[in-house]
């Protein structure tokens, strides 16, 4: 294609992740802006179609609910959305514990959220052998929060990407950005295969490669990619509804699992994986697979005479204080930021989505976002130089 | 990623470390160069014992001769099982044992839920191969098993898959397979290839590189003939008839004049030749290349094995489906590629001496596998004609109107895509059956060349490793 042939439209947007195409959608679906979307290569992958697949609310600092709860909302409709479920199934998370120092934290927890809109259930070691019978007894408490569940992440981004399509957002896959600059008009993105799009908002949603375009604007955001160790087994008869998740202060043994329709054990947790942004691989560790099982026959004993039929990894961006970048650029107009979900993007994917989509469109949000700024590390930076 | 100590290659005195996976005919050749040059490699069998698939030893206590097990070949296998038997002592062997996951030199095995990480300078990974699978509709009942079971069930355990048995596919296995069941007693109901009768000058031209086997395959094809078993070439599979109480029933075809033929019988066995068992390479991070007469995806090697990652070597079956005469020259030949690159002094001067003419004979083994895969091709049309309810992948019971439905619906071009949104490929087996004619299907609905679509990519474990393993001990 000519250097001549310029393609405009109001929004552009950077990354076919699943921040990128949920806001995408909700561009097109509440606001009617023109959207063009730029992937480097399909849609819906790594950190997005890799990770885990949890719907959980509990267990997230409490900043983060008024968007977690939003995402909930879009997941409990979006069969009516996308024309398809996502295998979103609302059974429940729950969330257990080894010590009664945890569990306490988890009771604290319960009583912080509530005013917040969410629900929890506290369970002690007897209801829970009752009501599920498969914890090891090691397992104190927990606590349960029945609206929340899992989906699958494998389908969600693909889904939303082509559901703002069809909502008559251009959605670019292959087109790798090599460079963003500014025209009077607005922003100018070149792909390394030589065309040019420009519109007058940016959000740059690259996940673990944000952090290059983010600098290219004059802004600091520590980025650390690393890569979740997630694991499945061979299908068994279907039985666990809720998604399950281990609290622990301890990062080995800070697992989860949940079970799909089809009858599979999906797991991850403990020990995060090297990932390398640049070449774009990211690894399952042969010892961390072992120890992964060890803390899982530990977690329910009789997963010991389970078969692991296959494992993977994916690039997630970490940032040192463990929330997202999200928000409006600090110093440029109409540059907008939505990366560094931690590992824990999934469930609030939907919410993040909307949000941005809002905020593009109207400048603002009833959503507080001052936490996630991009700006809250402009002082490291200063500090360090 | 942290490497592992590893110990200058170039140190005479400092033994390397090298690990053969697998004791076929290329494993074991491979061992034995090893162990003649002075090494005490450390070998990994998947098996109780050595002897890999085409010389698979009978279990311990089973007293079959060798005449009986092997036919033709008996002389080559003796001779395989006795070299093993006396490199024993030199070698660190460990039975029973998956390789289950590969890093940078390093090997991860596990034996009865205790794992093990091998260290290593240079792997061997000569893994073998596994029946390549076309889908036809029906072959998701019981009773339908791929060549390859068909010859374990009779080699290693001395039973038929059936009483009555139909073989359809192509390639030398197929009469291979049906000739050892008809002698062995068992009724072969009809023995149904794929492949036209008519080869072209090509396929010819590249038989003739190894003109002895060549006739051996035409004196099985006699001798079912003569022993009164229907013999049909050029067929079309329409669909293996049967139910969910009593399995596989009888096999419908279309023969090469287009007239209908049903075969009854009580068992299936089903294959197109071979495909290589690459999930090592692909997780050790080698280059694959895409190889247009038999459309599929190989390790690239050199002409000795040598793969595209360094210290990793490649030979047998689980690279180029030479056969059994081919993967004993590979396994020599790789070995002595390794040794040479290890700087080991002997290694090398017998790797100058030897390769040549080593090479020699793969390249016209090569020719013959050239010919094979002409004379005896891959079906691929059937996979795009198949009916949209036929079931693909057999472990996830995904079908082929669900892979055209990523495709036309779901935007899915490319293989991990249709089995990110599909799960095919994603069961038990892991793709390792159901890869390639799912490719097939994928690339035909997008109208794009095969080698377009991609392949998919390994993932750890190798094969499925019980949760009950333990961690490494140090």
């Amino acid at each position: 294609m000519s250097q001549g042939d310029l393609q405009d439209s109001d929004v552009l947007i950077l990354g076919g992740g699943l921040m990128g195409s949920t806001t995408a959608f909700f561009l097109r679906q509440q606001h009617g802006l023109s959207v063009t979307l730029l992937e480097r290569e399909l849609v819906g992958r790594q950190a997005s179609g890799t990770n885990f697949g949890n719907v959980r609310r509990q267990g997230r600092e409490l900043f983060q609910m008024p968007l977690a709860n939003r995402a909930r909302a879009v997941w409990g409709r979006v069969k009516e959305l996308l024309g398809e479920d996502l295998e979103f199934v609302p059974y429940g998370h729950l969330r257990v514990c080894y010590t009664e120092r945890q569990a306490a934290i988890i009771e604290q927890h319960a009583h912080d959220v509530r005013p917040l809109g969410l629900n929890l259930e506290i369970l002690n070691a007897r209801q829970l052998q009752q009501r599920w019978g498969i914890f090891s007894p090691g397992v104190v408490a927990g606590s349960y929060s029945p609206e929340d569940g899992h989906a699958n992440p494998r389908l969600a981004g693909p889904a939303f990407a082509r559901a703002a399509r069809r909502a008559g957002a251009r959605i670019v896959e292959h087109a790798e950005v090599v460079q963003v600059e500014r025209d009077g008009l607005g922003f100018v993105a070149h792909t390394a295969d030589g065309r040019r799009f420009r519109a007058a908002q940016l959000l740059v949603a690259c996940g673990a490669w944000s952090k290059r375009l983010a600098e290219q604007f004059g802004e600091h955001a520590p980025l650390d990619p690393r890569g979740p160790q997630m694991g499945v087994t061979e299908p068994l008869p279907y039985a666990i509804g809720p998604s399950i998740g281990l609290s622990s202060p301890i990062e080995h043994e800070g697992l989860y699992f949940r079970q799909i329709t089809r009858g599979n054990i999906v797991f991850g947790g403990g020990l995060k994986g090297p990932a390398d942004a640049e070449r774009v691989r990211a690894a399952s560790r042969p010892d961390n697979i072992l120890r992964q099982m060890r803390e899982l026959r530990r977690f329910v004993p009789a997963f010991e005479n389970v078969q692991l039929i296959r494992v993977w990894s994916g690039i997630e961006g970490y940032t040192p204080d463990w929330q997202p970048v999200m928000g409006h650029s600090a110093r440029v107009n109409g540059l907008h930021y939505a990366f560094g979900f931690n590992g824990e993007g999934f469930a609030i994917s939907p919410g993040v989505g909307e949000t941005m989509a809002e905020l593009i469109a109207t400048g603002q949000t009833s959503i507080d976002l001052s936490r996630f700024a991009i700006g809250r590390f402009a002082g490291a930076v200063a500090r360090a130089a | 990623m942290n490497s592992p100590l590893n110990p200058s290659p170039n140190a005479p005195l400092n033994a390397p470390r090298v690990i053969v996976v697998g004791t076929g005919p290329a494993g074991v050749r491979a061992a034995q160069v090893l162990v003649q040059a002075g090494l005490r490699p450390v070998v990994v069998e998947e098996n109780a014992r050595d002897g890999g698939q085409i010389y698979r030893r009978q279990p311990l206590g089973f007293k079959r001769p060798y005449t009986k097990l092997y036919g033709s070949e008996a002389a080559k296998a003796q001779a395989l099982h006795r070299d093993f038997e006396a490199l024993r002592p030199h070698l660190e062997l460990h039975t029973d044992t998956l390789a289950w996951n590969l890093t940078a030199g390093e090997l991860h095995v596990v034996r009865e839920g205790q794992p093990q990480t091998l260290p290593f300078d240079a792997l061997l990974v000569c893994s073998g191969a596994t029946d390549r699978l076309m889908p036809v509709p029906g072959w998701d009942q019981a009773g339908c098993y791929s060549l390859g079971a068909a010859q374990i069930a009779l080699k290693a355990q001395a039973c038929a898959i059936g009483r009555q048995v139909v073989f359809m596919g192509s390639g030398p296995l197929l009469y291979l397979v049906a000739s050892q069941y008809q002698q062995a007693g068992a009724r072969v109901a009809a023995v149904l290839d794929t492949a036209p009768a008519r080869k072209s000058w090509a396929a010819l031209r590249g038989l003739l590189a190894r003109p002895r086997l060549a006739l051996r395959g035409l004196a099985l094809m006699q001798g079912l003939r003569r022993a009164g078993v229907p013999l049909l070439q050029g067929v079309s599979p329409l669909r293996i008839e049967g139910d969910a109480a009593l399995g596989v029933q009888a096999v419908v075809v279309k023969d090469a004049r287009g007239a209908s033929h049903r075969f009854e019988c009580d068992a299936v066995g089903l294959g197109w030749h071979l495909r290589a068992e690459a999930q090592l390479a692909d997780l050790g991070g080698c280059q694959f290349d895409f190889e247009p007469l038999s459309r599929q995806w190989l390790p690239r090697i050199d002409s000795d094995g040598r793969s595209s990652q360094a210290g990793l070597y490649l030979a047998g079956d689980g690279v180029r489906i030479l056969g059994a005469d081919g993967a004993e020259a590979a396994g020599r030949l790789a070995a002595l590629a390794a040794l040479a690159d290890l700087g080991h002094a002997q290694g090398q001067a017998l790797h100058a001496s030897e390769a040549p003419a080593l090479r020699q004979t793969l390249a016209r083994m090569d020719r013959f596998r050239a010919g094979l895969a002409q004379a005896f091709p891959w079906p691929h049309a059937q996979a795009a004609s198949l009916p949209d309810e036929a079931v693909v992948c057999r472990c996830e019971g995904i079908t082929a109107g669900t892979l055209r439905h990523c495709v036309s619906e779901l935007d899915s071009h490319e293989l991990n895509r249709a089995k990110a949104f599909s799960r095919v490929g994603m069961g038990r087996c892991q793709g390792r059956f159901c890869g390639h004619a799912a490719a097939e299907v994928v690339a035909s609905q997008c109208g794009l060349p095969i080698e377009q679509v991609g392949r998919l990519r390994s993932q750890a474990p190798v094969k499925p490793l019980m949760m009950n393993t333990r961690e490494v001990q140090p």
